[in-house]
């Protein structure tokens, strides 16, 4: 056991490390860029598109890609390594996730050609941003339950429906998309894949207000939105199938949910006084504390064990899985934590940067036990792909889409 | 980066769960329990005749020299099959303890007998019903000789040797023991009878110092922060026996027509028992590596490892036994037999509040106002 890199990957970190350090800021101690808190939507998606055109012309935007598109062809541990050195840096996060880390495996495996010639370089290089356009507003955990419609007229396709939950959908140029051509057929047959145009005629895009108070999402609606059958990705009937790809994918992207963690916490404890005696000598705070850096470190090093098996070229265990459930509970535990502590006046909102913290990690996480995956969504899937549980029997399975109870 | 086992040390851990699984370990342990007997002498005579008790031991001692990693993965299997045998008191508490703070007279004399099976030997520390603390240690020496009551030590039926905590003059001693003179070792009944444990009445017992008079408190703890990460594998190992035990019933139970685990009651159940596992795993594997290179950072990790290894071991086991509904709670299914040991495994070397507490101490200690603890 040890923490050191092979001889290959630290050349490689250190490539990295020259790189970054001669373009953009060392910031260990915070990690990473709060400026999307201070700059306006235009600003920050300007700032985050100039960084990514840096990197792009350098290779690093898409370095696991082949070089034809841009990348470096580097391996899942170089990439790991290039996330770890680029996160030290305060650089734009928040942008691009979502159109590379789904769109771009998608595009990869389903586009032609030439489509992926036109659009891959531009989609990296932070040129043309990428959204994801699944879920319904009766399709949420699911997801194959949408009923966005799509018909066939000549070498097009007509969709008609309704989106939600569509990140950066108002800064975005192309968003891929499943929706149901044949309500007739099984459910999971009934559907089909697509990429289209953002600015296409007949989208209108209106943002969702979160109970934070910030719009990061949003409704999107189509009218008659035409699709040039071109832009299909797999078979007619396929689209199960190729969502099921990007999916997978969204899961590695989300992760942890970030924010006011155990160090906050303990720092917090330690110099505010509850009572006469400040947070860190009761027990209970002790004991919570104790709980919430088991689990930080246990994520930490379920990390490392995954790593560990990219860097030996072994196909890592579903350790992984457990990522999200642990963080954004964690996150919540520590926001009612925080706000807890201030006791009758832990409703006010303050100036304070840490209280500012855990009133965001209170309200923030309430999202992110749903986002990329409910917490009940992510134990079936842990009982189910990883204990080999058996599914639930289900009133959907053998039915046409058309006649599926839906409520409504 | 490797925070894994080499492919030695874990074909270590596959011939050690093979052996196990064929000398029947889980149905020995029952038996231990049904016949109230101190250990599975047969089973603790082969693992002694397979080396695992002279692990850590150099070889100039007939040991095998090898380091705390080997140690790691044969506790885990240990705990995985309930292996009724005094191996978590010799091994992770008196030997190291010996290798680490004895006179070269004492280990040229005990470390050889103990790889042979020759010596067997524990840590007596519990006075009374109280948790045990540099302050209320009482047991007195005169003389080397020492007198007073010891109670819940493991293993000291069969035990040739004892480590003792005692109130010297400089403060705490660890004093050693033979257990054959002056001295009076009656059994008591615990929540686990698969694993011995007894009082010993000292009475003008001669005994050795260890290590320096007065650092006997420290010696304990640090002999207990290692013995944390080998008793945390013991405890994953036992953890995933009753996930898999609950997994494999909750397939083959039918209820209202189907299995029991397509219901997410019981499929949210065992993803939790997956997702505490998973971190306690992880937190040992970190803590694994603390303690085989010495690190400073061994008491964090160590602390870490233990309560979120404890966590684990008491959720799957309790919760095995709420997965096999009415049959859990008969003492013919084994769900009992680990629900016992997690709570044995988690009150051995101190409870999870003592843990919690040690790992918070340490994050005090090292976390200021403008510095924060690595994560």
């Amino acid at each position: 056991m040890d923490f050191n890199d092979t001889p290959q990957q630290a050349k490689f970190r250190a490539k990295c490390r020259h790189w970054l350090s001669e373009n953009a800021q060392y910031n260990a101690s915070i990690g990473n860029d709060n400026s999307h808190k201070t700059l306006s939507t235009e600003d920050y998606v300007a700032r985050a598109r100039t960084w990514q055109k840096k990197k792009f012309d350098a290779g690093w935007a898409m370095l696991h890609w082949p070089e034809c598109f841009g990348g470096m062809a580097a391996s899942p541990i170089e990439r790991i390594i290039w996330e770890q050195e680029e996160s030290l840096f305060s650089v734009p996060r928040g942008v691009y996730e979502i159109g590379l880390g789904m769109a771009g495996p998608v595009m990869m495996q389903y586009a032609s050609d030439e489509q992926k010639a036109r659009y891959l370089p531009p989609m990296a290089a932070g040129e043309e941003i990428w959204c994801q356009l699944f879920s319904e507003p009766s399709a949420g955990s699911d997801v194959a339950g949408l009923r966005s419609k799509a018909v066939k007229d000549g070498d097009d396709w007509i969709i008609n429906g309704q989106k939600v939950w569509t990140s950066g959908a108002h800064f975005c140029d192309y968003g891929i998309i499943v929706v149901r051509h044949d309500a007739n057929v099984d459910k999971h047959a009934g559907m089909t894949f697509f990429f289209i145009d953002m600015k296409s005629t007949g989208i209108d895009i209106k943002p969702i207000k979160q109970i934070t108070g910030g719009s990061s999402f949003n409704e999107v609606y189509f009218n008659d939105v035409r699709v040039p059958d071109s832009q299909r990705l797999g078979a007619v009937g396929d689209g199960w199938r190729v969502a099921i790809t990007t999916l997978m994918n969204e899961r590695l992207a989300v992760g942890d949910a970030t924010g006011a963690d155990v160090e906050e916490a303990l720092v917090w404890a330690k110099k505010q006084d509850n009572q006469g005696q400040l947070m860190i000598k009761n027990t209970a705070v002790r004991t919570s504390i104790a709980d919430w850096y088991c689990q930080a470190s246990g994520l930490k090093n379920t990390k490392l064990r995954t790593m560990s098996a990219l860097s030996k070229g072994e196909t890592p265990g579903p350790e992984a899985s457990i990522t999200k459930v642990v963080s954004a509970n964690k996150l919540q535990a520590i926001g009612n934590f925080g706000i807890d502590s201030l006791d009758m006046a832990g409703m006010l909102k303050t100036n304070d940067s840490n209280i500012h913290e855990f009133h965001d990690a209170w309200l923030g996480s309430a999202g992110l036990r749903i986002a990329g995956g409910t917490d009940e969504i992510l134990r079936n899937i842990i009982a189910e792909r990883v204990l080999g549980l058996p599914q639930d029997p289900r009133a959907d399975k053998g039915v046409a889409f058309k006649d599926i109870p839906s409520g409504n | 980066m490797n925070l894994d086992f080499s492919d030695d040390q874990k074909s270590l851990q596959d011939e050690a769960r093979r052996f196990l699984k064929k000398e029947n370990s889980l149905e020995r342990s029952r038996n231990v329990l049904d016949d109230k007997k101190a250990i599975d002498s047969e089973l603790w005579q082969q693992i002694v005749a397979l080396g695992w008790t002279g692990v850590r031991i150099p070889e100039k001692y007939n040991g095998l020299g090898l380091g705390h990693l080997e140690l790691c993965v044969i506790a885990e299997e240990l705990g995985r099959s309930l292996a009724p045998v005094p191996f978590s008191s010799s091994v992770y508490l008196f030997t190291e303890a010996i290798i680490q703070f004895a006179s070269d007279e004492i280990k040229q004399d005990l470390l050889p007998k103990l790889v042979s099976g020759e010596c067997v030997g524990t840590l007596a520390i519990t006075e009374h019903l109280h948790a045990p603390s540099a302050d209320n240690i009482n047991l007195t020496v005169e003389n080397d000789k020492i007198s007073g009551l010891k109670i819940a030590v493991p293993d000291a039926g069969v035990a040739t040797h004892a480590l003792v905590v005692c109130k010297g003059i400089h403060g705490i001693d660890l004093r050693l023991v033979a257990l054959n003179q002056n001295c009076k070792i009656l059994s008591q009944e615990t929540i686990d009878d698969s694993r011995g444990h007894f009082s010993i009445q000292f009475d003008n017992t001669v005994s050795n110092t260890i290590g320096d008079q007065g650092s006997g408190w420290n010696m304990v703890e640090h002999i207990f922060n290692q013995a944390a990460v080998l008793f945390g594998f013991e405890q994953i190992g036992g953890a995933q026996a009753a996930l898999d035990m609950a997994n494999s019933y909750a397939q083959q139970r039918f209820a209202f027509g189907r299995a029991i685990g397509s219901y997410q009651a019981i499929k949210h159940k065992l993803a939790d028992m997956y997702i505490k596992l998973t971190l306690a795993k992880s937190n040992s594997f970190y803590a694994a590596w603390a303690l085989s290179t010495e690190s400073s950072e061994l008491a964090l990790a160590a602390a870490t490892a233990r309560v979120s290894a404890t966590q684990a071991f008491h959720y799957c086991a309790q919760e095995n036994i709420q997965t096999h509904g009415g049959n859990g709670y008969t003492w013919e299914y084994d769900c009992h037999l680990f629900y016992r040991r997690s709570k044995l495994l988690g009150v051995n070397i101190g409870s999870l509040a003592r843990w919690q507490e040690k790992l918070v101490n340490v994050l005090e200690e090292t976390t200021s106002e403008n510095t924060s603890p690595k994560i």
